[in-house]
């Protein structure tokens, strides 16, 4: 668990590191077009979401890079979990070839 | 029937989830298995899933992200990551990227630069497609004529080796990549992220495509280990991507979690067939998936050069690419169960002795 820790740390230095220069090359991602989500269609948790992103895209842009890798790494932790309950050796693997 | 579908917060459409548990899956399969993001198979997929175009591409990108992380945590436990290799190649990509993006800017100010772009992508995909298939080729002459000799080839052997001709360049520092079982000078990987960072900044593509096989036949990685590397990269330009597109609201990430729940699966079932699959394998498996690319993009450039014939054109580059997905995916699919009950059959028999 630590070695995914130490990993996880180093994604996301890297994330801090070069994520302007990055995101410039991206081209700014698409046209600036104003979207504005319809928040009285939702309630709870999804009303929450929706307001973020009416108020903040630059908090909404903050929570989904932190939420996407945290939850790849849930959901990577879980599936692992799985496949080793199926037997398989999950550590080793022969490297050839042909 | 209702509960099939989910209302998106911030674009306010419904979208049929099943879908895109599907669609994640499949391609979280087939990237896994390649190491790439897979962009140009996911964009037209949450299309057709009725995702407005400016989110497609914003949300293709976040679950990508998620994706390849868990890929890479995958493939790093078998040692198919070279993070040491990774880490040098980001600087390079990202300069590269970043030269290119400014240099199609550019061109569009002068010109219209689409179809000029698409000719470019097409011209290279030809010529990875080669690259790939001619060395699939020499390698088999090889076997065929040690065969022949009474002889056996080196498992490690390939067909095209115009790696070993980069490595006889000593311009300092030199580095020695472990997981990759490579010696080089530092400039090589750097020079080849910025090259095929260029070229993903001028085509506007993530790169795993190119990537991959630079590791392959320029750096000189045992197949697995460009897999696992690529992807590496994979992970960090999405967060980057998903980062850029976000902060312009074009990021739908209920949509992506759900696409990340197939693909957390898909991602295992990919990395792990890999296990099973020869390095040999994977290569091939890629040039077709390269050459479904190209095809889609000619169908793409028929329907754009004429109107009367463009939705057949566009509608048949969409089939094709997410038929292959289906396809390649459902294959691997099967390469993982065999190759498992395999594992198991000979565990077993290795208990019982």
């Amino acid at each position: 668990m630590r070695k995914v820790w130490i990993k996880l740390t180093v994604l996301l230095s890297f994330l801090f590191i070069v994520m302007p220069g990055k995101a410039l090359a991206a081209g700014g991602g698409g046209e600036l077009i104003v979207i504005v989500a319809d928040t009285r269609r939702f309630t709870g948790a999804m009303a929450w979401w929706t307001d973020m992103y009416n108020d903040s895209h630059l908090l909404f842009a903050l929570a989904t890079i932190i939420i996407i890798p945290v939850v790849g790494v849930i959901m990577g932790v879980i599936a692992d979990v799985v496949m080793s309950r199926i037997g398989i050796d999950l550590k080793h693997r022969e490297l050839a070839e042909h | 029937m209702d509960w099939l579908y989910v209302l998106m917060p911030i674009s306010g459409v419904d979208i049929f989830w099943p879908g895109l548990i599907i669609l994640g899956l499949g391609v979280g399969i087939i990237g896994a298995f390649f190491g790439m993001g897979g962009a140009w198979m996911v964009t037209p997929g949450l299309n057709i899933l009725g995702f407005p175009m400016a989110f497609a591409i914003g949300t293709d990108i976040a679950h990508m992200a998620g994706k390849s992380l868990i890929s890479t945590l995958r493939h790093g436990k078998f040692g198919n990551v070279d993070y040491k290799l990774g880490v040098v190649m980001i600087a390079g990509t990202v300069v590269g990227f970043e030269i290119g993006a400014q240099m199609i800017m550019w061109l569009e100010r002068i010109g219209r630069v689409d179809v000029t772009v698409r000719y470019m992508y097409l011209v290279l995909l030809g010529f990875i497609t080669w690259l790939v298939f001619s060395d699939v080729i020499k390698r088999l002459r090889m076997e065929k004529e040690a065969r022949k000799a009474g002889k056996e080839v080196d498992k490690l052997a390939r067909g095209i080796e115009w790696h070993k001709t980069f490595h006889k360049i000593k311009i300092p520092p030199m580095m020695h990549f472990k997981m990759a079982g490579v010696t080089c000078t530092m400039w090589l990987p750097i020079f080849i992220s910025l090259l095929t960072g260029w070229l993903a900044g001028i085509l506007g593509i993530g790169g795993g495509l190119l990537r991959m096989p630079a590791l392959l036949y320029f750096v000189g990685c045992p197949t697995h280990v460009a897999v696992g590397t690529d992807l590496f990269e994979v992970a960090i330009s999405g967060l980057y991507g998903t980062a850029s597109y976000t902060y312009k609201g074009r990021t739908e990430l209920v949509a992506a979690m759900i696409m990340l729940i197939g693909a957390s699966v898909g991602a295992q079932i990919g990395a792990v067939a890999t296990k099973y699959v020869k390095g040999y394998g994977i290569r091939i498996f890629f040039g077709f998936a390269v050459v479904v690319c190209a095809v889609s993009i000619i169908c793409k450039l028929i329907a754009a050069a004429n109107p009367d014939v463009r939705v057949l054109f566009d509608t048949l580059a969409t089939v094709l690419i997410l038929g292959m997905v289906a396809a390649m995916s459902t294959y691997i699919f099967a390469l993982f169960v065999r190759g498992v009950k395999k594992e198991l059959a000979d565990k077993k028999a290795r208990q019982g002795k």
